[in-house]
């Protein structure tokens, strides 16, 4: 990096820029959340928060407009959905790179391509079979239906063999002949040694989770697993019927728990991004 | 303590053969030093005998049981890895620990042998910290207390110096040989430095493309190298190698220049005429008049002495080591001492051995 003694204002703008241009539109959902819903649907919306309606927040949490749960229980299926899955496609991942980055098997290449080709079949596109496999199993409207069929990840895997294959054959031959068998090893050595990696992955996996729409929808149609997702938009209804500010609180809510995992998270993350662990 | 034979070890990797035949027999608690080229099969070899790879054919016998077929764990050998290879999240108790706990030593048995290791290794005061916050000497020892910790029958080590510098690598030699001395453990040690051949092994074995080519204490190797190959890999700088003929009544060797070296422990069988390689070694070559002429090419002042590199009449290369001298004039006569001659079959490259 080049330092200069003074502030360089050039990039200074730029930055502020790209910042205004992440934080605006979350001020703006702010802002409106605290305002009246009338207000907002004719479109005189300011865009300071009027804190005088926070208590918005609370009763967008606890009270449940007819036919819909509350907030707080669409968060904890969100949440719940987001672990499931994050844990899930990281389990599956690591086992599934382990092996075929440690083991030779027949037709290791034919299962790692065949594991590369599903990155170009997410759950959207084979939605149709899917939903068909998971009514077979009678998984409409479970939580193993609305968690299971977004566990498989290719991307997860293959960002596991790339760590994998960094850790020098050395280490996995000391362990060999310290006496550690193949779990052993995953467990004592690969897994910590790869930490910053699986942290990393974590929360790009949970954020995926979270955000999940098109499946729960699909799967899902029974309002006790209304995700926070599929919550808001079951909220906005008939254009003059929408309680705007409702919507937007809802939505602040929906954008907290991603964030506090990032915050919480973001050390590992940055590491796990960037250097890889050794 | 345990004895170690090897017969007729091959291994191959698809069609590249890579060890052609290995018979190799270790006494209890002795220690036998490997060095070849790189690529000659040294570390393959070695992880045949850890069971990190399978043997293509041959047996391996530790202590007269054969272990071919054994996992690494179970064969009660123990390796130091040339980059260590220690457990980056585990600290240096842990690291030294683990093999120990894997095997179900109750927690004061690891715990004595962790730390009686640690205080032959000075590693005392470092048990808690990780590797990355060790040094490359403190890692080092390290990994050899993972290995002590095991108290295994044999000890391979692959190159354990070689990242180390040239202080710490004087220091940690004498530390092995200490301990290899005080344990009499079977060790294996592959190297490719010259000090650490001559002075670490009870024994020096030279390879060369996957087979041995002479076992023998490494002052005979030294001395009496079996080929124009081991001649040529001790000692440095290398060996003079020249072509030469056997002279008259096999008395003396003919260099090409005319030059006549009468042998000093006597004549050597064949025709005169027969093809010879005659070696010298660059410490036999006195700087004297009337000797071989030479056109010095380059100069290497080493402090105590200085190798001076030049070509004889002919183009080819000899190397001297003369006591460090002010200034080197641009020929120089060097006179071979006799008793110091090496003897080659022209052909084969294997040593002619006086009648
Ligand atoms: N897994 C493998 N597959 C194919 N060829 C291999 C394999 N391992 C080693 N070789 C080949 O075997 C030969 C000997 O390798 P090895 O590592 O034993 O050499 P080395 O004597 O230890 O060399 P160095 O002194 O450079 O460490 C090399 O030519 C190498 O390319
Ligand atoms: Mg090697």
């Amino acid at each position: 990096m080049i330092r200069t003694g003074k502030v360089d204002w050039v990039a200074h703008s730029i930055l502020l820029l790209g910042v205004a241009l992440f934080v605006l539109p979350v001020w703006l959902v702010f802002a409106g959340s605290t305002q009246d819903s009338a207000d907002i649907a004719r479109g005189d919306m300011s865009i300071v928060p009027n804190l005088s309606q926070l208590g918005i927040y609370s009763s967008v949490l606890t009270e449940a407009a007819p036919g819909a749960q509350p907030v707080w229980r669409m968060m904890m299926v969100s949440f719940g959905m987001a672990l499931v899955i994050a844990f899930g496609k990281i389990f599956i991942s690591i086992m599934s790179a382990y092996a075929v980055t440690f083991f030779r098997f027949p037709f290791k290449m034919l299962c790692f391509w065949t594991i590369f080709i599903t990155l170009m079949l997410p759950v959207e596109v084979r939605i149709v079979p899917t939903f068909k496999v998971m009514a077979g199993f009678n998984l409409i409207n479970t939580f193993t239906g609305l968690t299971v069929p977004l566990m498989a990840s290719a991307t997860a895997t293959l960002l596991f063999r790339q760590t994998f294959l960094a850790i020098p054959d050395e280490l996995v031959e000391a362990a060999r002949t310290d006496g550690a068998g193949p779990l052993r090893f995953l467990k004592d050595i690969l897994v910590p040694v790869s930490a910053a990696n699986l942290a990393a992955m974590f929360v790009i996996l949970f954020v995926y989770g979270w955000n999940q729409y098109m499946w729960p929808l699909l799967v899902a149609t029974d309002p006790r697993l209304d995700t926070i997702v599929i919550g808001i938009v079951k909220m906005i209804g008939h254009e003059a019927l929408t309680e705007w500010n409702r919507v937007m609180a809802t939505a602040v809510l929906a954008m907290l728990p991603p964030v506090v995992v990032v915050v919480l998270m973001q050390r590992w993350f940055v590491k796990g991004l960037t250097e890889g662990d050794k | 303590m345990a004895t170690l034979q090897l017969e007729n070890l091959k291994k191959s990797f698809g069609t590249t053969h890579v060890l052609k035949g290995v018979d190799l027999s270790l006494a209890s608690g002795e220690m036998l030093v490997i060095v070849g080229a790189s690529g000659c099969g040294k570390s393959t070899l070695l992880r045949l005998v850890a069971g990190l790879e399978t043997p293509t054919s041959g047996q391996i016998m530790v202590d007269g049981r054969d272990v071919a077929q054994l996992d690494p764990a179970q064969r009660d050998i123990a390796m130091v890895f040339q980059n260590y290879a220690l457990y980056p999240h585990m600290t240096v108790f842990d690291n030294m620990a683990y093999g120990l706990r894997i095997r179900g030593l109750s927690r004061e048995d690891i715990g004595k042998r962790v730390q009686d290791a640690a205080n032959t290794l000075g590693l005392g005061a470092l048990l808690k910290r990780t590797p990355r916050q060790l040094s490359g000497g403190q890692r080092q020892r390290v990994a050899m207390g993972r290995a002590i910790v095991r108290e295994p029958k044999v000890f391979l080590f692959d190159e354990p110096l070689s990242n180390l510098d040239a202080a710490l690598r004087v220091q940690m030699r004498a530390e092995i040989r200490r301990l290899q001395r005080r344990m009499r453990v079977t060790s294996l040690y592959v190297t490719h430095d010259q000090v650490e051949a001559m002075t670490l092994g009870d024994r020096l074995l030279v390879m060369h493309l996957g087979k041995p080519v002479q076992l023998a204490t490494p002052m005979e190797v030294f001395e009496k190298p079996a080929n124009t190959y081991v001649a040529g890999f001790i000692g440095a700088p290398s060996m003079n190698l020249m072509p030469a003929k056997l002279g008259h009544g096999g008395a003396s060797a003919v260099l090409e220049d005319g030059h006549v070296i009468t042998f000093a422990d006597g004549r050597r069988p064949g025709q005169d005429g027969r093809k010879l390689t005659v070696g010298i070694r660059p410490e036999h070559l006195r700087p004297e008049p009337g000797g071989i002429e030479i056109f010095i090419d380059l100069v290497e002042p080493l402090g105590s002495e200085t190798v001076v590199i030049g070509r004889m009449k002919n183009g080819e290369l000899v190397s001297v080591k003369i006591p460090s001298a002010g200034s080197i004039p641009e020929t120089m006569s060097v006179v071979i001492a006799p008793e110091h001659l090496h003897v080659f079959d022209g052909e084969t490259g294997l040593r002619v051995e006086a009648v």
